[in-house]
């Protein structure tokens, strides 16, 4: 029988396998950031082990950054700290970091792929649950925690069990106006939040294919919140192109040899999942979410569900106290939910394409009178590409205020928080109660929707504009 | 790492499914460097609101919360389980756990135990109806005993194992260092580094 996508990256990096034993698997690439890793690293220094293999280790500062006033030293004294953990420990362990203000500084995983260090047929691990993202080069990439962070970076290895394997196969072509965002929220409003559980997903079929890589990258990020372990879309033509010429890609009879080796990967014709979900892209239109977790998402067109409509105790439960802690009344069109604040950026959608889907819509426009908006590039390269392009005038002169680069708003550990009752719609990918602030709600949606969202005030398509 | 053998304790009823890490461990506590002192902040939200189920004196001391399905769904944060145990928390019971938090919890000694939803939901009403009514998780015989029921529960071989032993596993896997040095010969040049 033949194999998957993930069966044959996972098998090419079993160091030992033993009955009864998890596998251990070869990490190709370990992402550090400064929130999961100082325990990590004094764990480290207490057993007077080194890291392994410091040049498979890159570290960036992402979460605690500000996004304004980039230059002054950091405001929060915890904050500052754990930044300055980063700094010593990579110091110390000799891993090559990307601090505030560098050029090449930004989201962990904006860096990885724009380095070209993310590549098809990887192990890829960082203690950060979005490392999925990476997935989109058809590298098998998951979060770890921080005792797994220690032990990578102690012995380039991890024991893991072996996942199972699910189709997501998208057919047909997307609708016009219709983004990845929209389709991951599609996805696992199908499947739940607890949909791939214990799974790799593999994303197939026309509409996937037809994604870019900054698309594929959206579509992985979001695994994760279908309860899947890592996501991947098989290497092509698209992945390679989007390679070449990396910093880190290979050059010469060495580029050729790595693109043979990855046009091996794809699954087998004959290969066999445990799990298989069909969706047709023609039925898609853009997705937004209405609750607390984000399998809690509805086409922008319809209606805030009824908990009655949920025959499960549990779940019509879950429903009544989403819509409570979101203040939404059922059965109000989603089209006529009103925000203070538009939230653009974060791994999921903070790469120059998402960028300038939002500008698109914001160009000639304003942001409508007391609505935020925020706009927060993915990574520092991201910014001076955008800003080459003149991305930043656009949004000024929208009145969308222009940030420098880090995860910012999307869960609001650097000062760009949500106070208690406002309500946003954001880029991220996560709408649970007091992500983006203490009792700030969160409403799901694609930077094109952001942008439309920031004219209008509620949350809006950019056709209905 | 702790080993864990037999816990018997009282039981916190937490009716709530997709209990996410951002809940259990709110993003503001991950700034702290230390591994230590995460009890304060668990479920920090939901303890400052009305009604909270561990703001009820009758379950103070309790070790083992009986959650909704898709626990520590979310963010990696191994903070989470470091709150949990921080605050006195041997095990979570619970139908179904997101990986990584399953893997994180794992890899501390707090136990994550799998059992049918009915099975959960006869657990919560018995620890609502009584909060002293005591329960045993069992990882020798697999098996949660209490409130009138004896429910198996499944765990591989090997993490029983490593969890009975307290062992960790950065200790088990230098053991194999050899194997990781004759893999590391093998892998392809044009594979990126820093160096």
């Amino acid at each position: 029988m033949g194999r998957t996508l993930a069966e044959k990256v996972w098998d090419a990096h079993v160091v030992r396998r033993a009955d009864g034993e998890p596998d251990l698997l070869y990490i190709d690439l370990h992402l550090v950031h400064e929130v999961t890793s100082p325990q990590a690293f004094e764990a480290l220094r207490l057993a007077g082990r080194p890291v392994r293999r410091p040049d498979l280790t890159v570290a960036t500062e992402d979460h605690n950054v500000p996004t304004t006033n980039t230059l002054a030293p950091i405001a929060d004294p915890i904050s500052a700290a754990q930044v300055e953990a980063l700094r010593k420990n990579c110091a110390e362990f000799g891993v090559r970091l990307y601090p505030m203000n560098d050029p090449g500084q930004g989201i962990v995983h904006v860096v990885g792929p724009q380095l070209g260090l993310s590549q098809p047929g990887m192990t890829i691990v960082c203690g950060d649950s979005h490392t999925s993202t990476h997935g989109a080069f058809g590298a098998l990439a998951f979060g770890i925690g921080t005792s797994q962070v220690e032990h990578v970076l102690a012995t380039q290895t991890l024991p893991q069990g072996r996942p199972k394997t699910m189709a997501v196969t998208v057919e047909g072509d997307l609708p016009a106006g219709v983004t990845a965002k929209d389709l991951i929220l599609a996805i696992i409003a199908r499947i739940g939040t607890g949909g791939g559980a214990g799974h790799v997903i593999e994303y197939r079929g026309a509409a996937v294919r037809g994604l870019s890589m900054e698309g594929r990258m959206t579509v992985c990020n979001m695994s994760i919140e279908a309860g899947a372990r890592a996501g991947m879309i098989a290497p092509d033509d698209t992945t390679f192109d989007y390679l070449a010429g990396r910093a880190h890609a290979a050059t010469g009879p060495a580029w050729d040899e790595a693109v043979a080796y990855w046009r091996t990967l794809a699954s087998d014709d004959d290969a066999e999942y445990d799990r298989e979900v069909v969706i047709d892209a023609a039925s898609l239109s853009p997705y937004v979410t209405w609750g607390t977790n984000p399998g809690q998402a509805a086409p922008l067109g319809s209606r805030i569900p009824e908990p009655a409509d949920y025959a499960d105790p549990a779940a019509r439960a879950s429903v009544e106290r989403a819509l409570t802690y979101m203040g939404l009344t059922a059965g109000t069109p989603l089209s006529e939910v009103a925000v203070d604040t538009v939230f653009i950026g974060s791994c999921t959608n903070g790469r120059l394409s998402d960028l300038r889907a939002a500008a698109d819509v914001l160009r000639g426009r304003q942001v409508a009178a007391g609505v935020r908006a925020l706009v927060v590039p993915g990574s520092m390269q991201v910014k001076a590409e955008a800003e080459a392009e003149g991305l930043d005038e656009i949004f000024r002169a929208a009145g969308a205020q222009w940030r420098s680069a880090g995860c910012s708003m999307c869960l609001g550990m650097n000062p760009d928080t949500l106070s208690p009752g406002e309500r946003s719609a954001s880029t991220s990918n996560r709408n649970f109660e007091g992500r983006q602030g203490p009792g700030g709600r969160t409403h799901l949606v694609s930077p094109a929707v952001a942008a439309a969202t920031a004219v209008t005030g509620r949350l809006t398509a950019p056709a209905q504009l | 790492m702790e080993a864990f053998t037999i816990h018997t304790g009282r039981a916190v009823p937490l009716r709530r499914s997709d209990v996410d890490t951002d809940q259990i461990i709110p993003s503001e506590w991950l700034k702290r460097i230390e591994r230590t002192g995460f009890g304060a902040g668990l479920f920090s939200e939901w303890r400052a609101g009305e009604g909270f189920v561990l703001n009820n004196p009758a379950y103070d001391g309790a070790s083992i919360l009986v959650a909704g399905p898709d626990f520590g769904t979310g963010s990696s944060r191994e903070h989470a389980v470091w709150a949990l145990q921080d605050y006195g928390f041997r095990a979570v019971i619970s139908p179904r756990f997101a990986d990584i938090f399953r893997g994180n919890a794992l890899g501390n000694g707090l136990l994550p135990v799998e059992l049918p939803a009915e099975t959960v939901e006869t657990l919560q009403a018995a620890a609502e109806q009584d909060p002293t009514v005591e329960i045993t998780v069992d990882l020798v015989a697999r098996e949660v005993r209490g409130a009138g029921l004896v429910a198996s529960f499944e765990l591989d071989d090997f993490t029983r194992w490593r969890l009975l032993e307290g062992l960790d596993d950065v200790g088990l896997t230098l053991r194999n260092e050899e194997l990781i040095t004759v893999f590391e010969a093998t892998r392809a040049a044009w594979l990126p580094s820093v160096a």
